[in-house]
């Protein structure tokens, strides 16, 4: 589904991201770990096509087409999607108008017929149910006066609307309770089937106790210094990320 | 008072006096001063007093400036007063630099100056003049100060003014105060203080003007200060004015900064029967910081207008105001709050606030804050208040026994606490939270 | 369907229609820009008595009408034009104007077939055929076509109720006791240059009276347009809502394009006597001047309502898109004790427009309130500004104020101004103004293109949603057509 080759990138002029190679099959689930500045963030965004991160080198290949050559809304209506880190607000516009805008214009895109209001109005409680979320949060503006909880419910709440093929969390666990964190790891484990994938980025394991990785990669200093199992997200739990870290020594000096 | 009859013009009186004045300052008169009294002449031909018609004087009315005539000071005045009396006025409880002016003129007598080093240099402007030529003609009257009649009169009758000069990398060890004692000898003085502060690259300072009018005086205080901040500076300046009741006071405030900069300008107004202030920074770099505090108090019939301007020149600057008033009986506030962010001022934040409360239902208040923003990547945001103390958080604190008069002044502490506590010298805030109480004739809350 | 479900339905509806002029986005340069060929009748450039005279017997006006008008132009030749908005164009020559322009048929229609054909086909380009209107929206339209109405409808509907709805030259023919005793009591012609000017030349507006008691069953409506070239157009509208009354009044404006400036000076006043309410609702597109600032509309208005009894209610809503210049402060007179005034405004500057407008509040009875919500949004080279007066006088006990000012900066080129003017006399009054200064975040809109969205679509929705609070307020047919205005007078104005 997802092929990253030889991926470079940087931010104000800054290299972040050197060399990233990176395999993702239909089905899959992967997990991104790393410490703070490693590059995760980075990564998940230049997926998404934010223009503040400039790719230097490598591409980036997604259902067979060159990623990095579509603009952000083209990804989107291919079937890529972020939830932000950082939930953007925006004044006046209700989720619901948001939403269903989405909606169409990816049905558009597919050559699918416009959902009626009843449709729309179904899916919606259909999916907000999942979340458990409040039916007033669907009329209010996008994610104004949401706790900070609220917010990444209520990107999972769009990814399910939306459907993707591919679906990237950045760091969904941070600032979630135990119980958020359950709701909206059942809400991706509801969107998760054999044909879409998940890319999970997080700092912490504890989310990979709901969302079961097929694989974990470590991100350091721009590169993943190491692959494995779900069994290594316990392992970097335990000990942290510096055992992994002379590693790097000994890539850079290969 | 000398007042006009309707034949006499003001204007001619004000030349015609000149020569006079110019006679008594008894080669007191520098080459550099002078040519800004001609330049100052030439245009004083050209204007008139404002007019309400003016938007810029709108709300004030400055009729007492055409029906009076000031006496321009030339002379020093001999003082009764001694150092004891001067201690009664000045704002104490911590270490200070003193210099004073009595009707405008310098006081040696009543000044105390420890330079700590020299890198450090106070002064009076006329002796400065002598010991440091370029810095005066590098600095000195660079501003526009012919934007109306009031400026240009300064620059004619200047007499003197404190000169501070900051060289770089110094501090002092202790706030400065500048003491007007304004309104002494004889009636209807014309005071024009002429004040100039330069701060080189990374120095800082802090400053405490204290114009202070004999209370029973009626005079006019026309003051002009110029102020320049070098790269990475830093400077607070409090104005306490405490003018008489029966005198005018206007001041024209220029602050020019530059890069890393950072400025807290205080604005404590008390006394005066006619106040007009403005305060003008120009953030003429990068990564600016300039705050502005304002407080007026406004009791009788005492009139006082504040007009601001900031003016964001450059990028990535920030600036801040709150100016709150509180206005008894029957006096009457103005707040005008400009700011401009220019074309080139990106990702410049300005912050502006104006409250009002009103304690009397014969108080006035008109306030006018405006933004001109010409840059797309800002923030700005600016409000304006006018309100009454709020009458349920008076029955809450009533309800649990406190007599209603406390009550009030709990409610008009807790109104002021937002400007008092922004002062940095911990003695000067108690100082000034007991003159808010004791202008206004009400019980004191303690800080 | 459980009753939730409905509104949640509703709901979606609404927003498929907003999606839909959304998608509706051409690239035409002003759609509306055409020019119809109706002959007109057109008075000789200049001002003078003989032309007032004129005018006034042209329209077959009583002595006191004629006398009126010389009254307020011989006061206007004594005033200077104003100065002080934060506008700038080239100076206004008032004698090379025609100051009036009639068609020459002059018929009376009983229904639609009558009508000009030409006229009507101008109405559907327009997109607003009056027969679609009749039976869709239930609107009566008063089609004002170059200061001469030529079309009535719904007029007998009115009658039944008491209502009167008719142009106000006809008002002043079959209602001169009304017209006396109202015109220029609110705006005097003494008030300030342009409504001096309109006083001695008005050709023709609308005149609404509302009896006692009674709740206008539709929304009254008027479409002006700007004809024939370079005639001045001086509308007069006069409402008077009586005791216990309620109308809601809306106008709407387009024009064809022209290279020379034209001028437009029009007066509402809007008269509310006790329990009475109007809601009066504008949305503005008179043609802008092209891209390099050339041509357009100068339009310099003096709106205001009175509030004279208590309980009254004046509410003004606009949505001002179009204009070179646009001059205009719908203000409130808040003399009834209780009395609401509310204005909501958005006013959009794009290329080289000006726009220097917002209201005035006055307060003068006993817990009188308004609101004022200003939405300003400028992109290209143009100049928004908000300019308000916030006045509580000594008598106005308990008055409130509260004051939303927002602007939208859309490129580095164009600039927004906020002038509010708060004036309080009275201690017990309470004012609050807020203003706040934004651009379209570049964040925003990548999070909008991560869901799919279109950058352009991305902005038009970032925009809408930032006017909601003033689009609430239109008759939802209006605020479909405000959207609309919106999206085309952005276009393209960020990259």
């Amino acid at each position: 589904m997802l092929t990253i080759k030889n991926l470079h990138a940087t931010v104000e002029g800054k290299e972040i991201l050197k060399g990233i190679d990176l395999e993702i099959k239909a089905g899959e689930v992967h997990a991104i770990m790393g410490p703070n500045g490693s590059g995760k963030s980075t990564l998940a965004n230049i997926l998404a096509g934010n223009s503040n991160y400039e790719v230097t080198e490598g591409e980036i290949i997604f259902e067979g087409k060159n990623l990095l050559e579509m603009e952000p809304d083209e990804r989107a209506k291919e079937g890529i999607f972020l939830a932000f880190q950082y939930p953007i607000e925006i004044p006046g516009v209700s989720n619901a108008t948001f939403l269903k805008t989405a909606i169409n214009e990816k049905r558009k895109h597919l050559g699918l017929p416009e959902l009626t209001p009843k449709e729309f109005l179904n899916l919606m409680k259909e999916k907000s149910k999942i979340l458990g979320m409040d039916n007033d949060l669907l009329g209010r503006s996008v994610n104004v006066g949401f706790s900070g909880g609220e917010k990444k419910r209520n990107e999972i709440f769009q990814l399910l609307m939306l459907d993707p093929k591919l679906a990237i969390l950045d760091e969904t666990d941070s600032g979630l309770d135990i119980d958020a964190l359950k709701i909206v790891s059942n809400g991706v484990n509801v969107f998760h089937n054999d044909k879409n994938a998940v890319i999970v980025v997080t700092h912490y394991q504890r989310l990979l106790d709901y969302i079961v990785p097929d694989y974990v990669h470590v991100l350091y200093k721009g590169k993943i210094i190491k692959s494995g199992g779900k069994e290594l997200a316990l392992l970097l739990e335990e000990r942290g990320y510096d055992w992994i870290k002379p590693e790097e020594v000994e890539l850079e000096s290969n | 008072m000398k007042e006009l009859t309707k034949k006499e013009n003001i204007k001619d009186w004000y030349l015609k006096n000149f020569e006079l004045f110019e006679k008594q300052m008894n080669g007191h008169n520098h080459e550099l001063l002078k040519k800004v009294r001609q330049a100052s002449l030439a245009k004083f031909l050209e204007l008139d007093f404002p007019a309400t018609k003016n938007e810029e004087w709108k709300y004030t009315d400055v009729s007492f400036a055409r029906e009076n005539k000031f006496n321009p000071v030339s002379t020093d005045y001999k003082t009764s007063l001694t150092k004891e009396d001067v201690k009664n006025i000045i704002f104490g409880n911590f270490d200070y630099n003193l210099i004073t002016f009595i009707n405008g003129k310098f006081a040696a007598e009543l000044s105390d100056i420890s330079a700590d080093s020299d890198k450090i240099i106070i002064k009076n402007l006329n002796s400065f003049i002598d010991s440091h030529k370029e810095i005066v003609e590098n600095y000195f009257a660079k501003i526009s100060s012919d934007d109306n009649l009031f400026n240009v009169l300064n620059g004619i009758y200047m007499q003197d003014g404190v000169a501070i000069y900051l060289k770089e990398q110094s501090e002092f060890s202790k706030p400065l105060q500048v003491l007007y004692l304004n309104g002494y000898s004889e009636e209807n003085l014309l005071i024009a203080p002429r004040n100039l502060i330069v701060v080189g690259r990374n120095s800082r300072t802090s400053i405490v003007f204290n114009y202070y009018g004999n209370p029973k005086a009626s005079y006019f205080t026309d003051a002009i200060t110029e102020l320049y901040l070098e790269e990475d500076s830093s400077v607070d300046i409090y104005k306490i004015q405490r003018e008489s009741l029966s005198s005018y006071h206007i001041e024209k405030f220029q602050a020019i900064q530059k890069d890393r900069s950072v400025l807290n300008h205080y604005n404590l107004n008390f006394g005066g029967r006619l106040t007009r202030n403005d305060i003008n920074s120009k953030l003429d770099g990068e990564n600016i910081e300039t705050h502005y505090y304002g407080l007026y108090l406004g009791k009788e019939n005492q009139h006082i207008d504040n007009h601001t301007f900031v003016d964001h020149a450059k990028p990535n600057s920030m600036s801040n105001e709150l100016y709150k008033g509180i206005l008894d009986d029957k006096a009457r506030g103005v707040f005008n709050g400009k700011i401009i962010v220019r074309r080139d001022a990106q990702k410049t934040n300005a912050y502006q606030q104006n409250k009002n409360v009103l304690l009397s239902g014969e108080a006035r208040i008109d306030s006018k804050p405006q933004l001109e923003i010409f840059a797309d990547d800002v923030k700005c945001t600016h409000g304006a208040t006018v309100g009454h103390l709020d009458e349920e958080a008076e029955f809450y604190i009533r309800s649990r026994g406190v007599p209603e008069e406390l009550a009030k002044s709990i409610l008009i502490r807790a109104f002021a606490a937002d400007v008092c506590d922004e002062i940095k010298i911990v003695e000067l805030k108690e100082q000034i939270n007991h003159l808010i109480f004791e202008e206004l004739h009400r019980q004191e809350v303690s800080y | 369907m459980s009753n939730e479900e409905k509104k949640n339905l509703g709901a979606v509806e609404e927003l498929s229609e907003d999606m839909k002029i959304i998608e509706d986005l051409t690239k035409e340069e002003y759609k509306w820009g055409f020019v119809s060929e109706i002959e007109s009748e057109v008075a000789p450039k200049g001002l003078n008595e003989d032309i007032i005279r004129m005018i006034s017997e042209k329209k077959g006006e009583p002595e006191w009408m004629t006398e009126w008008r010389l009254k307020a132009y011989r006061y206007w030749l004594k005033m200077e034009e104003p100065k002080w908005p934060n506008v700038k164009y080239a100076p206004v020559d008032f004698q090379d104007i025609s100051y009036y322009a009639a068609p020459k048929k002059k018929p009376q229609y009983s229904s639609l077939d009558e009508v000009d054909p030409e006229l009507l086909k101008t109405f559907e380009k327009l997109g607003i055929p009056l027969e679609e209107q009749k039976a869709l929206a239930g609107v009566a339209v008063d089609a004002v076509f170059d200061s001469v109405s030529v079309a009535t409808t719904f007029k007998e509907t009115l009658k039944e109720k008491g209502i009167i709805f008719c142009s106000i030259s006809e008002a002043i023919k079959e209602h001169p006791d009304l017209v006396k005793k109202y015109l220029g009591s609110v705006v005097p012609y003494t008030d300030n240059f342009y409504a001096a000017l309109n006083s001695a030349v008005f050709s023709d507006g609308s005149f609404v009276y509302i009896p006692k008691g009674v709740r206008c069953p539709m929304e009254l409506s008027t479409y002006f347009r700007i004809n024939a070239q370079e005639t001045g157009q001086f509308e007069r509208t006069l409402i008077i809502a009586d005791e216990g009354s309620y109308v809601s009044y809306l106008e709407g404006c387009t024009a064809p394009i022209r290279d020379n400036n034209q001028l437009h000076a029009a007066v509402v006043e809007l008269i509310a006597l006790d329990n009475a309410e109007i809601k009066y609702s504008t949305v503005q597109n008179w043609y802008p001047g092209d891209k390099e600032g050339k041509g357009g509309i100068y339009n310099f208005v003096t709106k205001r309502g009175a509030c004279r009894g208590v309980n009254s209610k004046i509410s003004w809503t606009q949505v001002e898109t179009g204009s070179a210049i646009t001059w205009k402060y719908p203000s409130c007179i808040l003399q009834g004790e209780n009395s609401i005034g509310e204005f909501y405004s958005v006013a959009v500057t794009n290329n080289f427009q000006q726009a220097d407008t917002g209201t005035k509040m006055v307060h003068l009875g006993k817990n009188t309130r308004s609101t004022i919500v200003s939405k300003g949004i400028s992109a290209g080279r143009s100049n928004n500004s908000y300019r308000g007066l916030v006045k509580v006088g000594k008598k106005a006990t308990n008055a409130r104020n509260f004051t939303q000012c927002d602007s939208l900066l859309m490129g580095d080129k164009c600039g927004a101004h906020t002038f509010p003017y708060i004036e309080v006399e009275n201690d017990t009054a309470r004012v609050e103004h807020e203003a706040t200064t934004s651009k379209v975040g570049e964040d925003q809109i990548f999070y909008l293109n991560q869901r799919g969205i279109a950058t352009e679509d991305a902005i038009n929705m970032i925009v809408n949603g930032f006017c909601k609070e003033v689009f609430n307020e239109l008759p939802m047919e209006f605020a479909v057509e405000a959207q609309k205005l919106l999206a085309i007078t952005l276009e393209g104005s960020v990259g």
